[in-house]
């Protein structure tokens, strides 16, 4: 009987814990977007976060989809021809990447690169004390550290997805006409007859939610990071962690969204 | 004289580690006060809590009479400078741009060139030349980092300078020329300062009074010829460096 009150408290103390962090972070990310639409604003600071989170996580985000969409191609290719269906793969090839390998891909890669960067960052620069000389200097560190990189965040990874897509298609593409023996020509006319705005339109939009997802966690985690190298290593792999099991579940959320009406 | 700055009975703690217990202290407009205690005594939480970086728990706090906490809080913090114990400077940022950062936020926010200009000058006034400018922290020895953060603490010529553990980490050559510049810079600016520092030569070279923390209050305060011929049993341990005495040495 104790081993199981026991277990339960354990259990309750987990849930509240959950719960507690769970809290926080939507604290964290009410206060980003109240920050976003008050002054002042650091476009400089704006400027370099584009460059970092968008165009410099185009090459991994790029491989990544230019490598799926040929695998892509093979796996459907092999399992069409079970049933002579193998006519289907440039059609599949295109949903399947623009609905979900382009933006889950591409969002996971991202929070890979990013929400670790983001975190050792903004962890490295609060064990530091550089967040309270933000501070003294009358500079929020919410605004001037959160604010421009969830916003480049949530503007650039959907445009990254957008060439994950189009790379991710061009891999399908270039294994089907020089491995399956496609006609180039059919195999792209077969993609863009299949392909609906939407398909596209909600991959975009899966972006976006995957990016702010991945700067706030970076920013939540790096904020909130122990002190030294061992409190900033462990903010780093929670960022990571956080960004990409949310990444997942929004992404079944919204699967089931716009899908399954 | 007014006081600059006035503390009364002011507690803070972190879960059961019960830091500042009763601090009373006061500070008055253009007086340079060190004070120095063992690590873990609750200087740096002091400092803190006067900038508003963490929250007293019971007390009172004020600053040129007005109680901290209320009002503009840009308008508060822009009268302070503060110089980290590591300096704190911003890795993403040019040197220059770190000793500027205050000049090109605000109301009175200057045009990038002129912040540019006005942050070179900060730095001859600390010692740097203007090749300096343009490196990044990461580039400079520790006692050029220091000295970059001394320029950015009084880059907006602030009425109360805030200095923790200013000579850390450095050599005693350099140590020496970071405490002279301080002395220079708050006389010269007329500023308030606040130092916290175990450093004996800091004390000395930049202190007109003295107060020590001990076990979360201020167990002793005098001037600095005061401090050599008390016989307080700490202040004398303290100084003297001595092991045994009435501070704990494993605390």
């Amino acid at each position: 009987m104790t081993l199981v009150l026991r277990l339960l408290a354990r259990l309750g103390r987990a849930v509240l814990s959950a719960l507690a962090a769970l809290g926080r972070v939507a604290l964290f990310a009410g206060s980003v977007l109240g920050h976003m639409l008050r002054p002042p604003f650091y476009p400089r600071e704006f400027a370099g976060a584009l460059l970092q989170i968008g165009w410099l996580s185009l090459p991994v985000v790029g491989l990544t989809a230019l490598f799926t969409g040929g695998a892509l191609a093979l796996q459907i290719y092999s399992g069409g021809a079970r049933f002579n269906a193998e006519a289907v793969v440039p059609s599949i090839v295109a949903i399947g990447m623009v609905r979900e390998l382009g933006p889950v891909l591409g969002g996971l890669m991202v929070a890979a690169r990013v929400a670790s960067s983001i975190a050792a960052e903004i962890g490295t620069m609060k064990v530091t004390e550089q967040i309270d000389a933000l501070v003294t200097l009358s500079t929020h560190p919410v605004k001037y550290l959160a604010v421009p990189r969830v916003l480049a965040a949530t503007l650039t990874v959907p445009l990254l997805v957008a060439v994950g897509d189009a790379i991710g298609i061009a891999g399908g593409w270039l294994v089907g006409i020089t491995r399956l023996g496609f006609n180039p020509a059919t195999y792209l006319r077969n993609t863009v007859d299949f392909l609906e705005p939407w398909d596209v339109g909600s991959g975009l939009v899966k972006g976006a939610v995957f990016g702010f997802i991945v700067a706030l966690m970076g920013c939540y985690h790096g904020m909130t990071s122990g002190r030294g190298a061992q409190g900033v290593g462990r903010a780093t792999k929670s960022a990571v962690v956080a960004a990409s099991v949310l990444i997942l579940a929004a992404n079944y959320l919204l699967t089931g969204l716009f899908f399954t009406s | 004289m007014t006081d600059m700055i006035e503390l009364r009975d002011v507690h803070k703690a972190f879960g059961a580690n019960r830091v500042l217990q009763g601090v009373t202290l006061s500070l008055a407009k253009g007086q340079s006060l060190v004070v120095i205690g063992g690590s873990g005594t609750g200087k740096s939480v002091l400092l803190k809590c006067i900038l508003g970086l963490a929250t007293p728990d019971a007390g009172s706090i004020r600053i040129d009479g007005q109680e901290t906490g209320r009002g503009d809080r840009d308008a508060f913090l822009a009268r302070f400078g503060m110089l980290f114990q590591g300096a704190a400077l911003f890795d993403s940022l040019r040197v220059w741009e770190n000793v500027a950062f205050r000049l090109q936020r605000g109301a009175d926010r200057l045009p990038r060139a002129e912040a540019r200009e006005a942050a070179i000058a900060k730095l001859r006034r600390v010692g740097l030349g203007a090749g300096v400018a343009d490196l990044y922290p990461a580039e400079l020895s520790g006692g050029m980092q220091k000295r970059v953060g001394l320029a950015r603490a009084i880059a907006a010529e602030p009425a109360i300078i805030f200095f923790d553990e200013p000579t850390t980490g450095l050599d005693p050559i350099m140590a020496g020329v970071i405490n002279d510049l301080i002395r220079e810079i708050v006389t010269e600016m007329g500023a308030t300062a606040m130092t916290i520092t175990h450093d004996m030569s800091s004390v000395r070279a930049i202190a007109d009074r003295v107060a020590m923390l001990h076990a979360g209050r201020v167990q002793w305060t005098g001037t600095v010829a005061e401090m050599d011929s008390t016989a307080d049993p700490y202040v004398q341990q303290f100084i003297h460096g001595r092991a045994t005495g009435p501070i704990e040495s494993l605390r």
